[in-house]
């Protein structure tokens, strides 16, 4: 039997996993800087809350509707954010974050700063689930958004994606509708965001506007940044990675940010692709073992 | 009717005069060549043609409708494709995504088309026709950002075409090119000239202007000076003006 802690620990990862995951589909697939990317994680975690506390609604449609409704509101805060490219993309997500967390914190409907409580695992054949139940759930719907990541990869959305990644211009001239392939990717990383958010608040029971600010939108693109923006492997190594660091040991977690920060200056000096990243030492001598085995002689 | 009319269309950027009222019609399977000094409003032309910014004023007709309020991707779609004066290739896909791109235009409307994968024997067929046809074969599978620049410049003409486009706008194709990558370049776009596409090409090499328009349209600080054969043009005492400067 796995232990309590570890359960708790493997939960954090695969949420984590599946923000870095959602991010990469915005910042890594389609190009589009966000510095604001826990504002959705948030919008998910208080939908899902809300509903189940005040108005009645079971987990499984409780949660559904947070991606729904995060999604959706990804989709109107991403037309502002067409207009404006790179460094003024990544101050206006910013702004959006700041705004999403002190709507939380300061309108009481949102329980302000006490945050909204008493919310639960969900329940199936008439019980409470258990952490590892609840831990393959998650972890199986992490999957299924994998899976559709590499099908989206071989689609004409990603190839768009990819096109507007290299060059937004070029890419309207060759015939790619980019306002509707950014709102695209946008609505997608937001409501899958929307998603883990949902999972997190049933899963911490009691939730505060501070889990979801600015430091944590910066937590979540380190780990795409770190393992290697625009790969599939790459978001989750990083989600593995720096989230399990901080529980190693009390002194990493007292210094977490510092030593994400140091990451990330030695990862953006001597591996900018990130630790998965095409070019990286890891991927290359992967290639070259993978070489050496399957080569004659 | 004429391919493509222009009618009066002006551009200004804060209080520059880019375009002043330029006229002129291009018709199908015609080479317009469009000439100029630098700053002249060429590529600004072509901007306004490809729907990148709004003019200032005039009208553009386009297979007989306006174009004028329609988003760049929408004009693409209706078979007007360019390349740029800078060459803007998808630097890190390869040869052959990059075409695909462009190829996609038919998927892309619907979005349920969009989930389809795009690397279908289909699909590939045909971009490895155009690849072929712009000479890029041995390097469909090379990263755009590797390529020389004259085979960048292949690429984009090959992404181009594969928008299926009735008419092609051209910005200085054979600008850093060797003098044979150049005959070999206008070598392609007669043949391009030869399906019935309709080309505007801009462009310095007074050569291959000479060599590949019937037809050329002359501008200069934003407006026409002069449009005619290249032997009127040669002549023309304007243009001489504009590109030599006025004799004392």
């Amino acid at each position: 039997m796995i232990s309590g802690y570890l359960v708790t620990i493997l939960i954090t990862i695969v949420i984590y996993a599946m923000l870095a995951h959602s991010l990469n589909i915005i910042t890594g697939h389609a190009g589009q800087i966000s510095l604001g990317h826990a504002a959705f994680f948030g919008i998910g975690a208080y939908t899902s809350a809300m509903l189940y506390t005040e108005a009645g609604f079971p987990f499984w449609t409780s949660v559904p509707l947070a991606a729904v409704v995060a999604g959706i509101v990804g989709a109107l805060l991403g037309v502002p954010c067409l207009r404006v490219r790179d460094d003024f993309l990544a101050i206006t997500t910013m702004g959006i974050n700041f705004v999403v967390e002190a709507i939380f914190l300061y309108i009481p409907f949102f329980g302000g700063a006490m945050g909204i409580g008493g919310i639960n695992l969900p329940k199936w054949f008439g019980r409470e689930m258990t952490k590892p139940e609840y831990f393959f759930l998650i972890l199986v719907v992490f999957v299924f958004f994998l899976l559709l990541d590499r099908q989206l990869g071989r689609s004409w959305i990603g190839l768009a994606w990819a096109s507007i990644r290299e060059d937004e211009q070029a890419a309207g001239a060759m015939g790619v509708d980019v306002v509707r392939f950014k709102v695209l990717a946008f609505i997608l990383g937001s409501a899958i965001a929307g998603l883990a958010g949902g999972f997190y608040a049933h899963f911490l029971t009691f939730i505060m506007p501070q889990n979801f600010g600015f430091g944590q939108s910066i937590v979540i693109l380190s780990m795409v940044v770190f393992g290697g923006i625009g790969t599939r492997w790459g978001p989750i190594a990083g989600a593995i990675i720096l989230g399990v660091l901080p529980e190693i040991s009390r002194p990493i977690m007292e210094y977490r940010t510092l030593i994400y920060g140091v990451l990330l200056l030695g990862m953006m000096r001597f591996q900018p692709g990130g630790l998965l990243g095409p070019e990286s030492i890891l991927s290359k001598t992967f290639q070259r073992t993978i070489y050496r085995l399957v080569s004659p002689e | 009717m004429p391919l493509l009319g222009i009618t009066a269309l002006s551009k200004e950027f804060g209080g520059l005069r880019a375009l002043d009222r330029v006229s002129f019609t291009a018709e199908e399977g015609e080479i317009l060549g469009i000439i100029g000094p630098n700053g002249a409003g060429k590529t600004t032309l072509f901007n306004l043609i490809s729907g990148i910014y709004p003019p200032s004023g005039g009208e553009i007709i386009f297979q007989g409708k306006s174009i004028l309020r329609l988003k760049p991707y929408q004009i693409s779609h209706l078979g007007i494709g360019r390349t740029f004066q800078i060459v803007r290739p998808f630097q890190n896909l390869d040869v052959e995504t990059n075409v695909l791109v462009a190829y996609g235009h038919r998927f892309y409307p619907s979005l349920w088309k969009s989930t389809g994968p795009f690397r279908q024997p289909g699909n590939l067929r045909e971009v490895q026709t155009l690849i072929e046809r712009t000479g890029l074969r041995s390097y469909a599978k090379h990263l755009a950002k590797n390529l020389p620049l004259g085979f960048k410049k292949r690429l984009e003409i090959a992404r181009a075409l594969a928008l299926q486009p009735h008419l092609l706008l051209l910005d200085e194709p054979s600008a850093g090119l060797r003098f044979e990558e150049s005959a070999q370049l206008m070598e392609l776009i007669r043949q391009v000239c030869d399906q019935g596409i309709g080309v505007l090409l801009i462009e310095h090499n007074m050569h291959v202007v000479m060599d590949l328009c019937k037809r050329i349209v002359v501008l200069d600080h934003g407006s026409k000076i002069a449009e005619g054969s290249p032997e009127e043009i040669r002549s023309n005492s304007l243009v001489i003006q504009a590109y030599l400067g006025k004799e004392a």
